[in-house]
């Protein structure tokens, strides 16, 4: 192992390290819930990268093999960090709906939020672009 | 297939019933392999398993194949969407970092929607959640507007209007 490959790997890791704990501590400072959420949705992801990045190095540079894994880890962290922050939200409106829904901004349509208000029937039967197959 | 207790034929043809989206089930068969990170034939028989099972399980909450038109477009919006993941990080760090916590200008903002395909409006919200300062929270009754929480937006238009044109204009040109 030479001085570069040591120097690359340490400071993805470190990078890494500093947006974990950046979010970490976006998690202690930030207010209220919602703006809370930003800093685990984002400023995590890099910091995982980082991680993962090093790890990738480090077994292609030092023992030759590619390993995957790592792209598998992101890919999967693509997919589940945002549903999870939806549902948080999600929770959060209904949990403080009495007091909430005059925060929102309208939603410019003829109906409501969909955590508050049903399924227009009419939107349901004209639209069918959201549930009803496409055909 | 039973509708009301009552057994209707079923219409769907071969191909629909046994390997209704067979696109995941390379994608499933692929991803098993990397998981495995070697190549073993027992190893290809189990993800082929997986390939066929699983869309057969989950094809009555998908049933349509998701309308994607343009893969080359679609890999270059990925490229975009990690890319601005990346800023969204150094955005988001150096909001937490070196901004006062009562100086943010939190607000909800509303993306009125002209994508109409579920599969189009989960990319868009999913994209909104990874990059600066967005979260998006709920959909409006109708699915027609999108509700997304700004960490710092002074301006609700711009941030609006960036969403619309860095994002939906090219998921419109991905999904028909």
């Amino acid at each position: 192992m030479n001085f570069l490959f040591e120097f690359v790997i340490s400071s993805l890791i470190v990078l890494g390290g500093i947006f974990v704990l950046v979010g970490s501590i976006g998690l202690i400072k930030l207010p209220d819930l919602m703006t809370r959420l930003h800093a685990p949705t984002k400023a995590t992801t890099l910091g995982l990268g980082g991680a993962l990045g090093a790890s990738m190095l480090y077994f292609l540079w030092g023992e030759g093999t590619l390993s995957i894994h790592e792209v598998l880890i992101s890919v999967f962290l693509f997919l589940t960090a945002p549903v999870t922050a939806h549902f948080i939200a999600k929770a959060h409106l209904h949990l403080n709906r009495d007091t909430i829904r005059q925060e929102l901004s309208p939603t410019g349509r003829d109906h409501g939020w969909s955590t508050f208000d049903t399924v227009p029937k009419e939107a349901a039967e004209a639209g069918k672009a959201i549930d009803q197959p496409r055909g | 297939m039973t509708v009301a207790g009552k057994r209707i034929k079923d219409e769907r043809s071969f191909m629909q019933r046994w390997l209704p989206h067979p696109l995941l089930s390379v994608v499933l068969v692929l991803v098993w392999m990397l998981l495995l990170n070697s190549f073993t034939m027992g190893g290809l028989v189990m993800g082929m398993l997986l390939g066929i099972v699983i869309p057969i399980i989950t094809s009555s909450f998908w049933p349509e194949r998701p309308p994607i038109r343009a893969y080359g477009r679609a890999f270059a919006f990925m490229v975009l969407v990690a890319r601005d993941v990346v800023v969204a990080n150094i955005h988001v760090a150096r909001l937490i970092l070196f901004k006062p916590a009562d100086q943010l200008r939190t607000r909800w903002v509303t993306v009125p929607l002209e994508l109409t395909s579920p599969e189009a409006i989960t990319v868009l919200a999913g994209t909104i959640t990874m990059t600066p300062g967005t979260v998006s929270s709920d959909l409006s009754a109708d699915g027609r507007s999108l509700l997304v929480h700004c960490l710092d937006a002074p301006d609700a238009e711009e941030a609006v209007l960036e969403m619309k044109t860095r994002y939906e204009t090219r998921l419109k040109r991905i999904f028909p």
